[in-house]
This record gives structure tokens, C-alpha cells and sequence, in this order.
């Protein structure tokens, strides 16, 4: 249900895209950081997208996520535009974001973090006189166990170590329960053990979620069996499964060209 | 009954019933003079509980508090100038400008329940306007303070320029004024706006208390440590820090309204450059980010500013610096912070008198524990 190929890129006609971008072109003072790229998400997909340094792919999350607006192009989100949206509208019409370092809230505890993550109404007047939901405590309270921070629920998340915090962020993105979920380099930095348990959860929340996920490591991608996008120099190398992917000649050209110019460095 | 006396109780009364003792106690044993000062002090407070709200715990450094403190200032001086008034005549300053006619804005301040309101919905209004012009154009850290001491000095400058409207540089003075038939600076009225000022200080407490306590107050927290995750989780934070600053402009007029009264004076010197960052001052060495280190810092400060100054009136400004560069090389949590964090005990320890051990509460009750450490005490001394 989750990953059949019937729902691979580019074939999914049958059903309306979850999120569709058209032609988007970001461009920086000339710079072209995405140039005419085209992807349609289905409902439901696990996807990962993969590409070299500067192939655009932080840019790619941050034209989706309202942060930086297309140059030319057009980000469809169940059929609705979302150029020109504001970023905390974005989010409110259900997409989540991870970042790329974890970012949680230091001086709050992980059971506020979560508090905040959780709240349905996000207006400072909700804020002061609305009062969390049992639901909404459960459902924190059972994220915590899930992520292994019940004993550490009160203390304030900077001392938290490296993994646990991009644990709690992951959680935090649960918590949100977004339709769509853009989850970037989610295993820089962790274990192997965290890494795989990683990919359990984004296999699991994929089918009620969609979740697309960038990464650098290739080990890490094979495991969640997903259809897997390539960006290179702003727009769509090639798209399949990680196996045609790494045996397409165009990847692998780009991919051994960065190396070894990143041995320069 | 013996509940009534256990530690937690009294931890929650003590300050309530020190509060009522020091109300009722210190304007008879302080001079009017010291009573006065201590109210003034007390006023300032309320400032800066404001500037902790916005920069304590949402991280936005406004250098411009003056601004709202002296309009709350203004609010109360229009009135109580109109107050002494027989029908028909203006304010004796006008004559001096050759201006005939009231103007039209002081009009509504011959209300005192317009004044009421005017005395923290002005200001509040006015940082909620320039607020959410700033923040909405994502204006923050360095810049957001550059804006803020600008806007100060643009309507310092204003004012003081304006003679024939506020009375220019000169002011408008209060104490000749009568609140509620009593001189407003005669020793009675000021010893009830002492007590006036205890009421508000801790009412402002208690909202911002209520304010931080929730999770509005995470927000906040939340904007401090990461704006743009909470932006991502659905939030807008302009919405928040326009209420935030509007809040601390309301708590600034209100302060600028009982130290005029208290002083007998309102000038543009209230919105003096140095004087908005003395207000940061108070916060950041009572502690920024603890509400009750926000008053007391405040009271503190101004308290030994006065009396240094009685004494060696060259020193302060040298005591004032070495005191901020302390708190910012050394108590980056201010007293409050310090204090909360254990540093008595770690001066106690540097002067070998350790503190006894803290373990668990159950191993505490354990006998062999409890002999033990009678015996460990009785040999570390």
C-alpha cells in the first residue's frame, strides 16, 4: 500500500497528486538553484530524493515550504497553489518540516516542545485561554515513550544529546500530524542502530503520511525501499528505484565527477 | 493547625505577608523623602517587567521603552495640568507661546476615566503599530534595537521641540495638581500613591506571571530559541511579538505614569537614550528571564544609585558600568539567576563550608544513610 511500484513517479495519473511542482525555477541574483523541475508526490508515497552538493535539493524543501518564493512556476498542494502562502499557513494546510541540524526548542522541556507541536490553534488568544486537549496530552505522552524520552520529559531539551534531539524533532513533526512530511538528512550525525531505527519510523508513518526524505546516505535510502528522485543542477536527473538509479550511466557521471572534485576541497 | 505551618505553606505566604508588613511598616519608618524614592523605584519596576517580557523571554532588545514610558508620562501630566483649571482657562505654560486655544488632542484629557485608559492604551497602541511594522518585515536582533533607539530619539526630539502643543523641554509639572481634593505632592497623597504603586507592581507581576507561565509563555520561549521552527509548526510569531511588545508598552506607560506623579514632573528628558538602556540594565543584572529579578533589579539599582549619589556623586556612572560588565562576563542570569542556580552554595564552598550532600528523599529516611551522614557532616566541619 505504501511503496507498490504502481505508485512510481511520473505514472501516478490515476490518482490526483498529494503535491505537484511545475516548471519551478528559483533563481539567486542569476544563480539558477532550481531550473524547471517537475515532480508530482501521490498520496500516501514514501519518496527520497538524492543528489549531489548544490544540486538544490534544501532549496526544493524551501520553495514548498513558503520560505523561499519560485521565480517562475507553479507549487500545487491538493490542487491549491501555495506561491505566495505564508510560511505558517503552509504548515497549517499540512506540511511538516525537518530540518537538516535538529532544531528543537532548548530552554523548553521535550513535553512543551511537544505541547506546542501538537496545539490545533496556533493564535496567541488560543495560547492564553485555550486549554490542551486530553487527546492532545495522550498523544504526547505516548510520543515521548516512542522516542524514549519519558525520563527526560521535564528537563530543558539543549541537554539533550545529538540524536535524541533529532528524535524529538522527528516527534515533533508526528505530533503536527501533517499530510505531507519534508524531511531533510534526518540520520546526519546518528548511529548506525539510530539510523535504522530511523528508517522503521519513516517506513511506518509513510500510507498515512506522505513523507519525502533527503539524504546523503545511500545505505540509509536502500532501507527504506523507496522510489528515489535525482536532483542535479536544479531540476529531475532521473527517477526509479534505488537499483535503476545507481545503475543509470547519467548518475553515476555526476556522482564520480563531485567526488572527486570534492577531494579538492 | 500543624499544617498550616509546614515549610510549603509558609514558602507560599512568607512573601504575601512580607508584602503587607513592609506596606504597612515602611511609610512609618522610612522619611517621607525615602518613602517617595522607594515608590518611584517601585514604578520602575513595572518597565521593567515589560522589558523581560520582550527581551527576557522573547529575545527582542528594545532600546526604546522611554518612548511609552514617557507617553503614559504625558497621559496623567495633561490631565492633572487640565485638573487644577477653572472653566475656560488654559495651562499657564500656553501663555508663554501666545497660544489662545486648547489643542484639540489635550480635549479628552479633561476626562479622568479617558485618562485611565489613555495612560496604558496610548502607549500600548503605539508599540503595537511600530511593532507590527517591524516584525512583520522580519526586523530583529541588532536591527530591531537600532529601530528602537531611532524611534526614541525621533520622538524625543519631537517633543522637546514642541513648545506651543506639550510645553517643549520644560514639561509639564504635577505636584501643584489635586488628585481626589489632596495636593498631589503633599506627604499623604504620596504615601498613598506608595501604596497605589505596591498594588500595581504586583498586579503587573501577577499578568506577567500568568502571561510566561503557559504556553503562550513556550512560545515566547519558543520565538527566542528558534523562530523560524515555530513559524514551520504552524505559528506565526509576528502575531506574538506584536502582542508581546504591545503589552510591554502598556506596562512601560503605566510605570511612566506613577513616576511622574511621584516626581512631580513629566519631561522629554523620560525619553533620554541613556535612560532606556539603564531600564535594560535593571533586567539584565536582576536577571533577565525571572520576572521577580526584573523588579528587584530595578529597585536595586536605583536604590544604590541614590544613595552613591548622595555620597559620591562622580562614582555612579563608573559603579553602573562595572556592575553591567559583571553581570555580562560573570552572571550571564543575572542575581536572580545566579541565586537560583546555586551560586550562594558555591561561594559557601569556595570559603570551605560545603553544603551537605543531597541524595534521594527514601535513602534520606534509612538509618545507616542518616548515621552516615551525621557522622560525614560532623568530620567535614
Amino acid at each position: 500500500m505504501t511503496t507498490a511500484p504502481t505508485t512510481s513517479p511520473g505514472t501516478g495519473a490515476t490518482v490526483p497528486p498529494l503535491l505537484e511542482l511545475r516548471g519551478v525555477s528559483v533563481s539567486f541574483d542569476g544563480f539558477l538553484a532550481l531550473n524547471d523541475l517537475n515532480l508530482r508526490l501521490a498520496p500516501g508515497e514514501l519518496r527520497a530524493v538524492i543528489g549531489p552538493n548544490g544540486a538544490g535539493k534544501t532549496t526544493f524543501l524551501d520553495v514548498i515550504t513558503g520560505k523561499v518564493r519560485p521565480t517562475s512556476g507553479e507549487v500545487l498542494f491538493r490542487g491549491r497553489s501555495l506561491v505566495g502562502t505564508a510560511e505558517h499557513r503552509i504548515a497549517r494546510l499540512g506540511i511538516g518540516r525537518k530540518f537538516q541540524t535538529p532544531r528543537v526548542y532548548e530552554n523548553l522541556s521535550p513535553r512543551r516542545n511537544l505541547e506546542l507541536a501538537v496545539s490545533r490553534r496556533c493564535s496567541p488568544f488560543d495560547l492564553l485561554f485555550g486549554r490542551l486537549d486530553a487527546t492532545a496530552r495522550d498523544r504526547v505522552q505516548h510520543l515521548l515513550g516512542v522516542v524514549g524520552l519519558e525520563l527526560l520529559a521535564q528537563q530543558p531539551a539543549g541537554g539533550l544529546s545529538h540524536g535524541q534531539k533529532q528524535w524529538l524533532e522527528i516527534a515533533m513533526l508526528v505530533a503536527q500530524d501533517p499530510q505531507l512530511l519534508l524531511v531533510d538528512e534526518p540520520v546526519a550525525g546518528l548511529t548506525d542502530e539510530e539510523t535504522e531505527r530511523t528508517a522503521d519510523l519513516l517506513r511506518q508513518l509513510a500510507g498515512e503520511h506522505t513523507v519525502l526524505v533527503i539524504e546523503h546516505d545511500m545505505e540509509f535510502i536502500r532501507d527504506l525501499q523507496s522510489p528515489v528522485t535525482v536532483l542535479h543542477e536544479g531540476r529531475v536527473l532521473c527517477e526509479g528505484s534505488m537499483d535503476q538509479v545507481q545503475s543509470d550511466p547519467q548518475v553515476i557521471e555526476v556522482y564520480l565527477g563531485r567526488e572527486s572534485e570534492g577531494e579538492f576541497k | 493547625m500543624a499544617e498550616l505551618f509546614s515549610t510549603r505553606t509558609l514558602g507560599r505566604w512568607l512573601p504575601w505577608l512580607l508584602i503587607v508588613l513592609a506596606a504597612l511598616l515602611l511609610p512609618v519608618l522610612l522619611p517621607p523623602f525615602r518613602l517617595n524614592l522607594l515608590g518611584r523605584f517601585l514604578a520602575l519596576g513595572i518597565a521593567a517587567l515589560g522589558i523581560d517580557l520582550i527581551w527576557g523571554f522573547t529575545g527582542l532588545l528594545s532600546l526604546g521603552q522611554g518612548i511609552f514610558f514617557a507617553l503614559g508620562g504625558y497621559a496623567l501630566g495633561m490631565h492633572l495640568q487640565l485638573q487644577a483649571l477653572q472653566p475656560g482657562q488654559l495651562p499657564e505654560f500656553f501663555s508663554l507661546y501666545g497660544v489662545k486655544a486648547l489643542p484639540a488632542f489635550w480635549q479628552p484629557f479633561h476626562s479622568a476615566l479617558f485618562t485611565l485608559f489613555a495612560i496604558w492604551l496610548v502607549p500600548a497602541l503605539v508599540a503595537g503599530v511600530l511593532g507590527y511594522l517591524v516584525f512583520r518585515n522580519r526586523i530583529k536582533g541588532v536591527y530591531f534595537s537600532i529601530l528602537t533607539q531611532a524611534a526614541l530619539l525621533v520622538f524625543f526630539n519631537f517633543f522637546n521641540g514642541q513648545q506651543k502643543l506639550i510645553n517643549g523641554t520644560n514639561g509639564l509639572k504635577t505636584d501643584t495638581a489635586r488628585i481626589l481634593g489632596q495636593l498631589a505632592g503633599s506627604d499623604g497623597m504620596q504615601r498613598n500613591l506608595f501604596w497605589l504603586t505596591l498594588v500595581l507592581v504586583i498586579g503587573a507581576f501577577l499578568l506577567c506571571r500568568w502571561l510566561t507561565g503557559g504556553r503562550f509563555g513556550d512560545a515566547l520561549i519558543a520565538i527566542r530559541d528558534d523562530e523560524p521552527r515555530l513559524r514551520f509548526t504552524g505559528y506565526n510569531p509576528t502575531a506574538y511579538k506584536t502582542v508581546v511588545f504591545a503589552v510591554a508598552g502598556a506596562l512601560a506607560g503605566i510605570s511612566g505614569a506613577l513616576y511622574t506623579v511621584q516626581s512631580g514632573i513629566v519631561s522629554p528628558q523620560y525619553m533620554a537614550v541613556p535612560f532606556s538602556i539603564e531600564m535594560v540594565i535593571w533586567v539584565a543584572v536582576g536577571g533577565r528571564g525571572t520576572l521577580i529579578g526584573a523588579v528587584l533589579g530595578a529597585v536595586l539599582i536605583n536604590y544604590a544609585k541614590s544613595l552613591v549619589s548622595e555620597a559620591l556623586p562622580e562614582t555612579w556612572l563608573f559603579i553602573q558600568g562595572g556592575l553591567f560588565l559583571l553581570v555580562v562576563t560573570a552572571l550571564p542570569d543575572g542575581l536572580v539567576g545566579w541565586w537560583r542556580s546555586g551560586g550562594p552554595g558555591r561561594i559557601r564552598a569556595m570559603v570551605g563550608w560545603p553544603a551537605p550532600a543531597a541524595t534521594y528523599p527514601e535513602l534520606d529516611l534509612d538509618p545507616a544513610v542518616q548515621a552516615e551522614k551525621t557522622e560525614w557532616q560532623g568530620g567535614g566541619r
